[in-house]
């Protein structure tokens, strides 16, 4: 921590206090070192001033390919990695608001339970040599539950709450399948009643017939625990389904956040569109005429000049070579950074015709 | 449908097993199915329904303790010879001849499946010297060629990179330079977009579809993604715990699926254009320990239309259930009612 004195609680009133997370300018930049003398001769710059919130309650999916940075933001969110730069402002229940990315070390653990993280892969994310009952209930003695029995009734409610039995708490992860660890993963991250859940791609590893067990869960304690989900993934169905709102990065900047239903149906940045007629769609009938995006993600090492994408994007012009676009609001909350955001017209998701699958 | 064609692959009955001290495995257990030149076969099913292993099976790779303990593979050869690749010693010279010439395959995960100490181009032109009366110049010629075809910018510079060097698109397309080198006629792709971006799997299906119709060259497309499937089968064979539970055009099978693994899994996909937020029908259960593999009909513990008696005694066979499409379970075949539309 840089300032461990400078405390960054503030005790002022947003006027707007629906917004539970409000992430504002963040930056994180690895340094690369080369040579003897290990000198920093470059960035990577992971995740280069990036602006979002989320509102109590809602969901915000951050999507895009490897290495545009969505896992790196979602740490930063977390404090697991510090940012070189930026606020991460969190509202607590009682109103005050808190810079998590300013505050010290021992501040952070007990934010931490207001913050809980579910991991992608359900395999390495759990212990083998723990039981379900000391996985689970790990945070909860972290936290000062010391009484054994107190833990064992809160590891049991838990384990019924994400649907499985609660006799299983003294099996180890090795005895459960992939969708069952992923509940284990689930009931430790709401161990200690979060209010704000990050899912680093929490389906991703899951075979196709559990994903949706998996999602309707999740949907689930959303709704009966009031939970805010922070959803990182780069499968765009997955994304469509659980979100109310959506985040498209690229290069470690978003592109384009709006509502699901306008990035999908009326996308309005270029790579929105290609990111979305790349998607395979499980009917034939609807073969589509893939944009297939050219070359390469940018390095973030060095990435292109003006805007990220214009190597790669088909309505491209000079302005895009030279100039970074900023940020417009195009409609009400609806954030794009291209230069032609307002003359071109883009393609979305291409509707079935109803009955296409036969129930 | 076929019209005739000759088939160029047919696999019938294949059994594979591994025989471990915890007890066997019966990784494909009675798989049949054909493929057809110039055509692209999908191979679907969760994760332990048996895919890879036919693949692997196919090549006579399967490690050990695996066996194919019974089934034919008959592979229709350039010469128009007809061989049971499963009568074949793995080790052989005609099963070493037709890897790479006749069948080639594309893996998964192409950093592991490249070695790290040599370079790319290296690792192609073996494959080119083992395969084709070549000398060292001619094999770099045909890699570099072969490179610049599967679209690697600048390929007589790439050959001389090694794998970590490469990006995943890129990489997955040397995996694809390497396993055309010697011309095959059929390409075997176990999950070949599995690793890659959204983005980077575009271009990647794009190129298979390019090169198999310059070439001819019929695919056997494996994966778990039923949308990948859609986008590029011909025909479909769905797996589940090691069985063919249906099969058929890649139409029939995504609009009038008939078994009912096939339905409740095309149904449980959220698919990008299904309505958003509201529960998904799920199927239940999960794909069981193959070591606790039930009796009768492997999905009948998790099916919607299990019939108490029957499925769970007896083990259903692959029937055609129309002229199109087959499939593996008793609702078509006790009461014969074929057309449930």
């Amino acid at each position: 921590m840089t300032n461990n004195d400078q405390k960054a609680k503030s005790k002022e009133q947003d006027p707007n206090d629906q917004v539970l997370l409000d992430v504002r300018n963040l930056r994180k930049f690895f340094p690369i070192r080369k040579g003897f003398l290990q000198s920093v001769v470059g960035h990577v710059r992971a995740v280069d001033d990036i602006t979002f919130y989320i509102n109590r309650g809602e969901t915000l999916s951050l999507v895009g390919e490897s290495g545009c940075g969505k896992t790196t933001t979602s740490r930063c969110i977390l404090r697991a990695i510090d940012p070189t730069e930026g606020q991460v402002l969190f509202r607590l229940d009682d109103g005050t608001v808190v810079d998590v990315a300013a505050l010290p070390e021992r501040e952070v653990q007990q934010l931490r339970c207001k913050m809980q993280m579910i991991f992608q892969d359900p395999f390495s994310s759990l212990n083998p040599r723990m039981t379900l009952l000391d996985i689970v209930g790990e945070s909860l003695l972290v936290h000062g539950m010391t009484n054994r029995q107190q833990r064992m009734d809160r590891v049991a409610e838990l384990l019924h709450l994400v649907g499985l039995r609660p006799e299983y708490m003294r099996r180890y992860p090795h005895a459960f399948s992939g969708g069952q660890r992923q509940r284990i993963g689930i009931a430790r991250a709401l161990a200690l009643n979060p209010c704000l859940v990050v899912a680093d791609e929490p389906v991703s590893a899951l075979d196709v017939s559990v994903q949706a067990q998996i999602l309707n869960l999740m949907l689930e304690l959303q709704t009966q625990l009031g939970l805010t989900y922070l959803f990182v993934a780069h499968d765009l169905s997955v994304v469509k389904h659980i979100s109310e709102r959506v985040a498209v990065m690229y290069v470690g900047k978003i592109v384009e956040m709006a509502k699901m239903e306008e990035i999908f149906y009326a996308p309005r940045h270029p790579y929105t569109e290609a990111l979305l007629s790349a998607v395979p769609n499980p009917d034939p009938r609807l073969r589509s005429q893939r944009i297939v995006l050219e070359g390469e993600v940018a390095d973030p090492a060095n990435p292109p000049s003006g805007c990220y994408f214009h190597p790669r994007c088909r309505y491209a012009k000079e302005i895009c070579r030279v100039e970074t676009p900023v940020q417009k609001e195009l409609s009400p909350r609806h954030f794009v950074s291209c230069h032609r955001a307002g003359e071109i017209s883009l393609r979305g998701v291409v509707m079935n015709k109803p009955g296409g699958i036969e129930k | 449908m076929e019209n005739g064609h000759e088939t160029l692959l047919s696999v019938h009955n294949l059994k594979t097993y591994f025989f471990q001290d915890e007890g066997t495995v019966k990784a494909v257990d009675g798989a049949t199915f054909d493929v057809y030149p110039g055509q692209t076969l999908g191979i679907v099913g969760e994760s332990g329904c048996g895919k890879s292993v036919t693949a692997q099976s196919i090549l006579r790779i399967v490690d050990r303790p695996g066996r194919i303990v019974d089934g034919e593979i008959t592979l229709c050869c350039a010469s128009g010879a007809e061989i049971d690749l499963a009568r074949l010693r793995p080790n052989s010279k005609e099963m070493r001849a037709i890897r790479g010439t006749e069948i080639g395959l594309v893996f998964q995960e192409p950093m592991t499946s490249f070695s790290p100490v040599h370079t790319v181009g290296n690792q192609i032109m073996e494959a080119i010297r083992l395969h084709r009366d070549a000398n060292k110049r001619q094999a770099r010629e045909r890699a570099v060629e072969i490179l610049g075809q599967v679209g690697i910018p600048k390929p007589e510079r790439r050959i001389d990179e090694y794998a970590f060097e490469l990006s995943g698109g890129l990489r997955q397309r040397a995996m694809i330079a390497a396993a055309l080198s010697c011309d095959p006629r059929l390409l075997i792709a176990d999950e070949p977009t599995t690793a890659l971006d959204v983005t980077t799997q575009a271009q990647i299906l794009d190129l298979l579809r390019q090169l198999q119709q310059q070439r001819g060259m019929a695919i056997v497309l494996i994966t778990h993604n039923l949308g990948v499937i859609a986008e590029m089968a011909d025909h479909v064979v769905v797996m589940y715990l090691g069985r063919v539970v249906e099969q058929g055009p890649v139409d029939d099978l995504f609009h009038a699926p008939k078994h009912p693994y096939t339905r409740a899994l095309l149904r449980s996909i959220p698919s990008i254009e299904s309505t958003p937020r509201v529960k998904l029908p799920t199927i239940s259960g999960s794909v069981p320990h193959p070591y606790s593999r039930p009796s009768g009909c492997p999905f009948y513990p998790r099916c919607s239309d299990f019939m108490p008696g029957t499925c769970d005694q007896q083990e259903p066979s692959l029937q055609p259930v129309n002229e199109r499409q087959k499939a593996s379970c008793f609702l078509y075949q006790d009461r014969q009612k074929a057309s449930d539309e």
